[in-house]
């Protein structure tokens, strides 16, 4: 099986066997305890964290390789000392969906985009960065999406306070 | 006795008994309107005879020049008021029947829901009347003057019987044609000159449509005119009650005929040029009010101009097939227009809107060769001596 | 040199107010005489900043919320939600409420995919279409009415199940309206598919291959018509949806006509299914729990939840911190990622196909926007 034959359909557990092989330790993965899921039970989702280097070549292999199709979403969560950066890839032919969480600093809000992988990550990305401020390299048209342009704060952090809030 | 009687005034004289009186034939029109005069005229004349006995002015008032020409403008105005009635009649029938197709009721204002047009017309004419800041004033006035008057014009052309006409003209349905052909133009004139990217797009739509959608119907107008060896619409009309409507042997071009009128009075299915889900109105974007109102007016007088044209061509005009001529033959042929239109309403409620290039693909190579074939078929039995 | 050569290509913007366009948004498209060039969707008329408003809420209380979405498609948003937060709790929803959920699921699709079609016939030029396809949503209307007393913005699923079971003779009602709606379907498709006017505007136009649409993350009916065989309900079932049979349908066309297809197929579909629930449902004791009580506070972790929206696939993912209220609730909308793929739909057709093609995405933009 050369190097980039394309695995139409990987199993769960293809796909974590061949994850864990190329990316090593670079990947942190995750078991849920939850009980009551159908989709975990029936191990239709994997649980991953990574790092900003390595979400790239990450993406890469799981669209190249392992025909994940689909970025289903791609989200921001301000945690209040760091930003994390959310993504959900999926498989047709499976259902397998991936969930990656990617930390990124206060200080340094910068990530590289997934759009020339998955062209939906597109508004998705564009939305995180008008909410959050995450700063995403190689997007073709970062600017903002639902807000006003003229808008220069990023409503979506915790820092920034609604009305009625204290 | 120092005061005339008011008899001496009021005379109602016979039209053709004027030494003035233009036509060859009795008009309706016109007599209604010499009558109307005689009573205004011949009531004014006696007030003023009654103040200044003898004066020079009442006498001049009903004599027999001067009735005359009062009497035309009357038959014109006459003319024109019963085409609008007509022309309303026209839209209630529309609204009713396409409310009914859609299972809805359409319409509940006055009896059987007739004043709504009235109502809609007081409410257009209500509004404020605005032109967009860098329209090209005088092309987006004049455009709008004249599309309104040609199809006007038009309208009152078309006669309703031997006997309701405003002229007797040897080509009486190539005027007609004529008329109906220079409404393309000035909506390119009025689409361009209200500045507006939407606007010009559909007056470029319209006139296209209509340009392409014109030589079929020359074509078919071509073949009565040979059946019946003139232009004048009376002998059209005689012909056809003496041999048979006309269209049974041309029902290819009846059937032709009919799709050029909707899509020459831009009715849906080729509504293209106000298509309204995707232009906002099209050429009319930018005419707002009592404008609008009186485009939409005039489109519904075209409308009437098609099925007028429809009937005379081909469904035997103001005569019914054995009693030849009636008592009141406008009625007959007004209740063969409705019938028209109702199936315009039809082809309305069932039909999406064509796509522009579906539409000149169907005018140009699907009706033209038909409307080739329905003139071969005409040549065939004139020559033969069918007819 | 340039500037001549795109001096006959003019932007026309279309929107924010449009008679085509079912929401507020605006697509600007870059026209070379008839045929577009280019496109680029404007949206955010609408951001009402959904998402940070939840997290001033109590769990409960979101579930309206969640209706406001889509006006349309509120029942699937707050059983989204509801799932979303059964799931962080960890909690299983007793098996009438399952079957409740799949009957309102169902009710909901039909009645979005009426309204859809409704659209479909004014932007075409129909207006016959439109009254006849809403006069048929009156009887699901009705039905929702019956279930829990509001025709759209339904607020039926709690955490835990569902607000309150089936009136009495709902049973009854149901049947008639799918009896009823199966025979005047064949109606309205007789002025749609067998209308060729109608067929030739749809065939042939906003052609998208399969790649680019598994690429561009275009998901539901849309996804369907180009030959991506994904749905949710039967490749990563929830609720009762494993125990009930029915087809997906799913052309290989790619245009316009094939996903309009794939949507009337599934009107049927959504009949059948509604029909083999009710007789499920016969067999569970009406007795039986349809909610189960939940506890305030939800437990600290992620949670990700999918469902079949009648406009595609939607997510909402939830961050929770261990207290009443949600850290963060992201919501993924179908709609969003249709509209942002509209480029690559339109570019390449006339003007005249626009409302064609933005008619198959069926765009709401209450989830666009959120």
């Amino acid at each position: 099986m050369a190097d980039n034959d394309i695995i139409e359909a990987p199993s769960y557990e293809d796909t974590i066997s061949l994850l864990k092989a190329k990316f090593g330790d670079k990947l942190v993965f995750r078991t849920s305890t939850k009980k009551n899921n159908r989709a975990i039970n029936q191990k239709r989702r994997i649980f991953l964290s990574t790092d900003r280097e390595t979400i790239y070549p990450l993406c890469e292999y799981l669209h190249g390789k392992l025909n994940y199709e689909q970025a289903t979403s791609v989200c921001g969560v301000d945690w209040v000392d760091h930003l994390q950066v959310v993504y959900h890839i999926t498989n047709y032919f499976t259902a397998v969906m991936v969930e990656i969480e990617v930390d990124v600093p206060n200080d340094d809000p910068h990530i590289a985009s997934v759009t020339p992988i998955w062209g939906g990550a597109n508004w998705h990305e564009r939305e995180t960065y008008e909410l959050f401020g995450i700063i995403f390299d190689g997007h073709p048209k970062l600017e903002r999406l639902l807000t006003p342009q003229s808008y220069e704060f990023y409503p979506f952090r915790k820092s920034y306070k609604l009305r009625g809030q204290e | 006795m120092p005061y005339n009687s008011i008899l001496n005034w009021i005379v109602f004289t016979d039209p053709m008994q004027n030494g003035y009186y233009p036509y060859s034939v009795y008009n309706l029109p016109y007599d209604i309107g010499l009558k109307l005069w005689e009573l205004l005229g011949g009531l004014i004349a006696w007030l003023i005879n009654l103040l200044v006995p003898g004066n020079c002015v009442s006498t001049w008032l009903v004599c027999d020049q001067v009735a005359n020409v009062f009497a035309i403008i009357l038959m014109v105005v006459v003319i024109f008021a019963v085409g609008f009635i007509i022309n309303l009649t026209m839209i209630w029938e529309e609204r009713k029947v396409l409310g009914r197709m859609m299972d809805r009721r359409a319409t509940k204002i006055g009896p059987l829901g007739y004043f709504q047009c009235l109502a809609d017309g007081l409410k257009t004419f209500m509004k404020e009347n605005i032109a967009p800041k860098k329209a090209d004033k005088k092309i987006y006035w004049w455009a709008l003057a004249l599309v309104i008057g040609v199809s006007v014009l038009v309208a009152c052309m078309v006669p309703l019987s031997g006997r309701w006409f405003i002229a007797d003209y040897g080509t009486g349905l190539l005027i007609i044609f004529g008329l109906f052909a220079l409404a393309p133009f000035l909506i390119l004139c009025a689409g361009w000159a209200q500045n507006n990217k939407y606007s010009l797009i559909g007056g470029l739509r319209a006139a296209e449509l209509m340009i392409s959608y014109e030589i079929p119907m020359l074509l078919l107008l071509t073949g009565v005119i040979l059946m019946t060896g003139s232009f004048n619409i009376n002998d059209i009309v005689n012909a056809q009650y003496e041999n048979t409507w006309y269209i049974i042997p041309q029902f290819l071009g009846f059937i032709v005929f009919l799709i050029c009128a909707i899509a020459e009075s831009e009715r849906v299915p080729f509504d293209l040029s106000e298509a309204e889900a995707e232009l906002v109105e099209g050429w009319q974007t930018e005419y707002a009010g009592m404008k609008w109102g009186l485009i939409m007016l005039g489109d519904y007088f075209r409308g009437y101009v098609a099925c007028a044209l429809v009937v005379i061509m081909y469904l035997g005009g103001w005569m019914l097939p054995y009693f030849g001529s009636t008592p009141v033959p406008e009625l007959v042929f007004i209740a063969k227009v409705f019938l028209v239109f109702f199936i315009f309403v039809w082809a309305r409620a069932a039909l999406p809107r064509v796509r522009t290039d579906q539409i000149l693909n169907i005018g140009w190579k699907i009706l033209m060769p038909l409307a080739v074939v329905n003139l071969a078929i005409v040549i065939a039995l004139r020559m033969g001596g069918v007819f | 040199m340039t500037e001549k050569m795109n001096a006959d290509k003019m932007w026309v913007t279309m929107g924010p107010q449009h008679p085509f366009s079912h929401g507020l948004w605006t697509l600007r498209v870059k026209v070379d005489g008839e045929i577009v060039v280019d496109a680029e969707p404007e949206v955010g008329y609408l951001h009402r900043g959904w998402e940070k408003e939840c997290e001033q809420r109590t769990y409960a209380k979101i579930i309206p919320m969640a209706d406001r979405l889509c006006y349309s498609a509120s029942m699937t948003w707050s059983h989204l939600y509801c799932k979303a937060a059964e799931e962080a709790l960890d909690i299983e929803v007793p098996e009438r409420a399952q079957y409740m959920r799949v009957i309102a699921d169902e009710i909901c699709r039909i009645q979005s995919h009426l309204m859809w079609l409704a659209a479909v016939g004014t932007d075409l030029g129909n207006l016959t279409v439109f009254l006849w396809a809403l006069r048929e949503r009156e009887f699901f209307l009705d039905l929702n009415v019956r279930l829990c007393g509001q025709r759209l913005t339904t607020n039926y699923p709690r955490i835990g199940g569902v607000r309150s079971d089936m009136p009495y003779y709902f049973e009854r009602d149901c049947m008639r309206a799918v009896e009823h709606f199966e025979k005047t379907l064949w109606e309205i498709i007789g002025l749609t598919d067998e209308s060729s006017i109608f067929v030739s505007r749809m065939k042939g136009i906003g052609y998208i291959t399969r790649k680019d649409v598994a690429n561009l993350g275009i998901t539901g009916p849309a996804m369907r018509g180009c030959g991506v065989d994904y749905d949710v309900r039967r490749d990563d079932p929830y609720d009762a949806y494993d125990q009930l049979t029915f087809e997906v349908p799913v052309l290989k066309e790619g245009d316009t006509y094939s996903r309009y297809m794939v949507r009337i197929e599934e009107l049927f579909q959504s009949c059948e299914l509604i029909r083999q629930a009710m007789k499920k449902l016969e067999s569970i004791p009406k007795t039986a729990p349809y909610r189960v009580k939940v506890p305030r506070c939800v437990p600290a972790g992620t949670t990700c939840a999918k469902i079949e929206d009648p406009r595609g696939e939607s997510i909402m993912y939830l961050v929770s911190d261990g207290s009443e209220r949600p850290y963060r609730l992201k919501v993924r909308s179908p709609v969003f990622v249709n509209v942002s793929a509209s480029k690559n739909m339109v570019v390449g057709n006339r003007i005249a196909d626009i409302p064609a093609i933005m008619a198959m995405i069926d765009m709401c933009l209450g989830e666009t926007d959120r």
